[in-house]
């Protein structure tokens, strides 16, 4: 298990250092540090020395990938690339480019707003996928099921951004249950949160009860399934005890995966909601040409990412007693 | 005395969109405390359905009990509530299940597999089932029965899992077992330990056993009684011993002569032509009409019911109707000779076509953070072969023993680590993959699965075409078509079916197709790969014959790995048996099997269950006497 961990950390080292390569690529590709310079000084007016004070006070007045002018070893480290990704490797953000705000500290108190929506969206929604689609895997063939998947389809049918403002409009304006959007610290936060947990929640349903109901018909149609039967178990027994021990498989994949991620909050629902989170914060830095925060925010995905494909690997030695790691 | 089971005129129905599928169709009979009925005829009979309607485990909602009942120690079950039938699945009737690899539930312990259902209909505590358990593991001959308490079912093998399967089957003593083809996943040293393990504990316990199997030697050996299906009726019921020497219906002599066996060699193995019919449109009269060698001109339309001809032995045939038989409607529509013709593959000058010395395949263990080589499988260990001109060599053993891997370390499916490989003068070993290019067209495979080996998505013209392609570029356009059109012929498709897809076509027609990929390229050697396992043995017959024929006609020569000694005997000219990576005996197929030197080959050939083979001259078709 600890070799297997410790392999699975060193493959991670060449996919860190490339997802980083490829995130600085693309940024420059569509900007050089000139424009970047240009862009955060205020575009008009700005002279040649300011855009290289910047560029020199930011650490951006070295090549991108390769100095042709340094010797040996130097003419890969004595580049912005080398320079900025570095630091990274031990979690050191930096500051970004255009507020000089401290990264690192940004996404600590930043991280709360984000769990405080992602997380009840993640387990409200587990909880109910697979309550249902346990219940119309149980009535499967019935006029229940059939509805029920038709409804698990219109709802995956129609677009988040509908839910949102349908949801605002709604439950915000015409009915006045709940704020708009906005967020506040402590108890008084809970009020701002329902709409975006509702949304949240009913927004990935459909697609959720439809996979999940799936995942349980196919482990009722197994044949250690019929044998269940045939020792006199109950269908309840044959569901709870015998099928969702199995389908825990592949409902694992899906969902240990998305865990770390419940720290990089939503993009679009923050954004709608006015939630002060990490996905608003990466938008706002994609659009500020802030390319420090987003190579941070891409370097934390990228290792969350990581880190949630370990963890469903050692998931399932805890569910399948076939999979053991030498 | 009642009867453990007795079943009266089951019907259970399937609705389908094309119409009502009538699974079983009026089936009625009965098991006494203690004894064995066996119900046998070919996969889409409706034998397993009749067991899962006796167990009350009918899919639903499509599949229903039409009509009949069922009654258990004259009881009626059909009408009983869910609760209750529930209360007499795994406690007064148990099932074990064909495919023991999958019938276990792979993240549960045994134990806890056994415990819930001896504490779920006995009412003890944890720790008495847990006491029972581990009686029942060991009475089932497990090795340490308190250790594979804590086992999953992946760390056991075929065997070991049927044996679990039996345990928990027979935990709650119950008064009818049915065993749905209990061995037929299995090797055969195992499938004989099995049998007589069910055998041994129906004795202890004269539990009365159902047993579904289309293993007609197995019938033999272990029935008292055999009820033969044909599209969801019963068309002979005997006693067992009767049956095999007086088979009455055409349907039952007709599966009983396309058996392979020794007694048939240079002979033609009885085939029949067409296709269960479906179970939404039967024909009106006898449902075997279309298909009888003895049809007569009111078959079709006039249905024969089962009626008792001599002590105990009932036939539904108007054939032994003589009231039927002088009336106006018994003129013969068809009478096919009654005697096997001869299918002789001549004996060519016998030269080695293909020489395989000292034949190895290891493959890599790694292990370790840099997942170094910690060690070899040695699938294949150093094996001598010689496949003459012609002729046909069978490699035979248990499933793991190698035999696979050797066939595609033959024609280089798989490299071999070591060993020389001559066909036609060349060490196939030492080519390059370009250099072996000529020699692929010399050496082709056929698969036991055709249902896996043919890709779904392309035709059969697609198939066969893009072996040509590759091997053969040069062939024009039309007469690479020719080549197809001629080859389908050959292995009796016809031109139609081209265009069709895998699963448009029967499992015989598809192993057909496969065959004919393999022809397509005109080889000298073919390896049959398991190629009539997976097939029905009125349809293994027919493809069988037709190796033989092709055999014959082109003079192949044939590599067949198998594990069904019956088919060995009726095919090869020479046997080589394969133990752990090894062959243990070789040389002519009589000699091995009247006279073997080797341990573990005269275990290989007791454990197979036979029929007496005086018994033979006794399958005639009626009306030839």
């Amino acid at each position: 298990m600890l070799t297997y961990i410790i392999r699975r950390i060193l493959y991670a080292i060449p996919i860190v250092i490339g997802v980083n390569l490829l995130t600085a690529v693309l940024f420059f590709y569509v900007n050089t540090p000139d424009d970047m310079a240009r862009k955060i000084l205020g575009e008009k007016n700005v002279t040649a020395t300011q855009v290289e004070n910047w560029k020199r006070d930011h650490g951006y007045n070295l090549p991108v990938f390769f100095n042709g002018a340094e010797e040996g070893a130097a003419k890969i480290s004595e580049t912005i690339f080398f320079r900025k990704s570095l630091p990274l490797l031990w979690l050191d953000f930096g500051r970004s480019d255009r507020n000089n705000i401290d990264i690192g500290g940004e996404i600590k108190t930043r991280m709360f707003p984000s769990l405080a929506i992602s997380l009840p969206i993640f387990t409200c929604a587990l909880v109910l996928d697979l309550f249902l689609a346990m219940m119309l895997a149980y009535y499967r063939g019935t006029y229940l099921d059939i509805w029920g998947v038709v409804l698990a389809v219109v709802l995956m049918s129609v677009s988040t951004l509908f839910y949102i403002i349908g949801g605002q409009y709604l439950l915000g304006k015409v009915l006045k249950l709940f704020p708009i959007s906005g967020f506040d610290t402590g108890i008084d936060s809970i009020k701002f949160l329902v709409l975006p947990v509702v949304i949240g929640v009913l927004s990935s349903l459909g697609v959720g009860v439809r996979f999940y109901r799936t995942v349980f018909l196919e482990e009722i149609n197994r044949d250690y399934v019929r044998t269940a039967r045939a020792k006199g178990l109950g269908e309840g027994a044959v569901l709870f005890k015998h099928a969702l021990k199995n389908a825990m498989i592949p409902i694992l994949t899906n969902v240990v995966v998305s865990i770390p991620f419940l720290f990089y909050g939503s993009l679009i629902m923050e954004r709608f909601f006015a939630i002060p989170g990490l996905g608003s914060f990466t938008i706002d830095a994609i659009q500020a040409q802030d390319f420090a925060i987003v190579r941070s925010m891409v370097y934390l995905g990228s290792i969350l990412y990581i880190i949630g494909l370990i963890l469903t690997d050692i998931s399932y030695t805890l569910v399948d007693p076939r999979v053991r790691f030498e | 005395m009642t009867p453990v089971l007795e079943i009266k005129d089951l019907k259970t129905y399937f609705k389908t969109p094309r119409g009502v599928a009538k699974a079983v169709d009026g089936v009625s009979f009965s098991i006494p405390k203690g004894g064995t009925f066996a119900l046998v005829g070919e996969s889409g009979c409706g034998k397993s359905m009749t067991a899962l309607s006796v167990i009350q485990l009918v899919p639903e909602p499509a599949g229903y009990i039409a009509g009949g009942r069922v009654l258990l120690n004259g009881r009626d079950i059909t009408g009983l509530t869910e609760r209750e039938k529930r209360g007499i699945r795994g406690n007064n009737i148990s099932m074990i299940f064909q495919e023991p690899m999958t019938s276990l539930n792979p993240v549960l312990t045994i134990g806890e597999q056994i415990i819930e259902a001896i504490t779920l209909h006995q009412g003890k505590t944890r720790k008495e089932a847990r006491e029972a358990a581990i009686e029942m593991l060991g009475r089932v001959r497990l090795p340490d029965p308190a250790a594979l308490l804590f086992a999953y079912p992946h760390s056991l093998s075929g065997g070991m899992r049927q044996r679990v399967m039996i345990a928990i089957a027979l935990s709650c003593r119950p008064d009818l077992l049915i065993a749905d083809e209990p061995t037929t996943a299995l090797d055969v040293t195992i499938q004989a330990q099995i049998i007589d393990l069910i055998d041994e504990l129906k004795r202890e316990t004269s539990t009365a056993v159902l047993l579904i199997t289309h293993n007609m030697a197995l019938v033999y050996t272990h029935a008292e009684t055999v009820g033969v299906m044909y599209a969801g009726k019963i068309v002979e019921l005997a006693p067992a011993k009767t049956l095999f020497r007086n088979p009455m219906h055409p349907y039952t002599v007709k599966l009983l002569r396309s058996i392979p066996g020794q007694e048939k060699r240079g002979l033609k193995l009885d085939t029949i032509p067409g296709v269960v019919p479906s179970a939404t449109s039967y024909p009106v009269g006898c449902r075997f009409s279309g298909r009888c060698p003895r049809e007569m001109e009111g078959c079709a339309v006039i249905e024969p019911p089962l009626v008792e001809r001599v002590g105990g032995h009932s036939v539904a045939c108007h054939l032994h109707d003589a009231e039927f038989m002088s009336g106006p409607y018994s003129r013969p529509l068809r009478h096919e000779p009654d005697a096997l013709p001869p299918l002789i593959v001549p004996h060519g000058e016998r030269e080695a076509l293909l020489e395989v010395k000292g034949l190895k395949t290891h493959y890599p263990i790694r292990k370790g953070l840099f997942k170094r080589v910690a060690g070899h499988l040695k699938a294949v260990d150093g094996i001598d072969l010689t496949v003459k001109k012609g002729s046909t060599l069978a490699l035979v053993g248990e499933s793991g023993c190698g035999k696979t891997t050797a066939g595609k370390s033959i024609i280089q499916l798989i490299r071999p680590t070591e060993g020389r490989i001559i066909f036609k003068g060349a060490d196939l070993t030492t080519l390059s993959e370009k250099g072996l290019k000529p020699f692929r067209s010399r050496m082709q495979i056929i698969f036991q699965d055709p249902y896996s080996s043919l890709n779904p998505r392309l035709t059969v013209k697609e198939t066969i075409e893009e072996g040509i392609k590759a091997l053969n570029p040069g062939l024009a356009k039309k007469a690479r078509e020719e080549k197809i059109a001629r080859t389908l012929d050959r292995v009796g498709l016809g031109p139609e079916a081209m265009l069709r897809y895998p699963h448009e076509f029967s499992g015989g027609q598809r192993q057909r197709v496969g065959i004919a990929r393999a022809l397509a390229v005109d080889p000298e050697f073919i390896v049959c790969d398991e190629a009539v396992s997976a097939l029905d043995v009125s349809v293994q017959a027919q493809i069988l014959n037709l190796l033989k024929s092709i055999q014959r006609d082109f003079g192949l020569s044939f590599l067949f790995i198998t594990h069904d000694l019956g088919v060995v005997e009726y095919i090869a000219d020479e046997v080589a048996v394969m133990y752990e990576g090894r062959i243990v005996e070789q040389g002519p197929t009589e000699e091995i099997f009247s006279n073997p030197k080797d341990a573990y080959t005269k275990r290989l050939l007791e454990a197979v269950p036979k029929i007496d083979a005086s018994l033979l001259s006794a399958w005639r078709l009626p009306g030839d006497h």
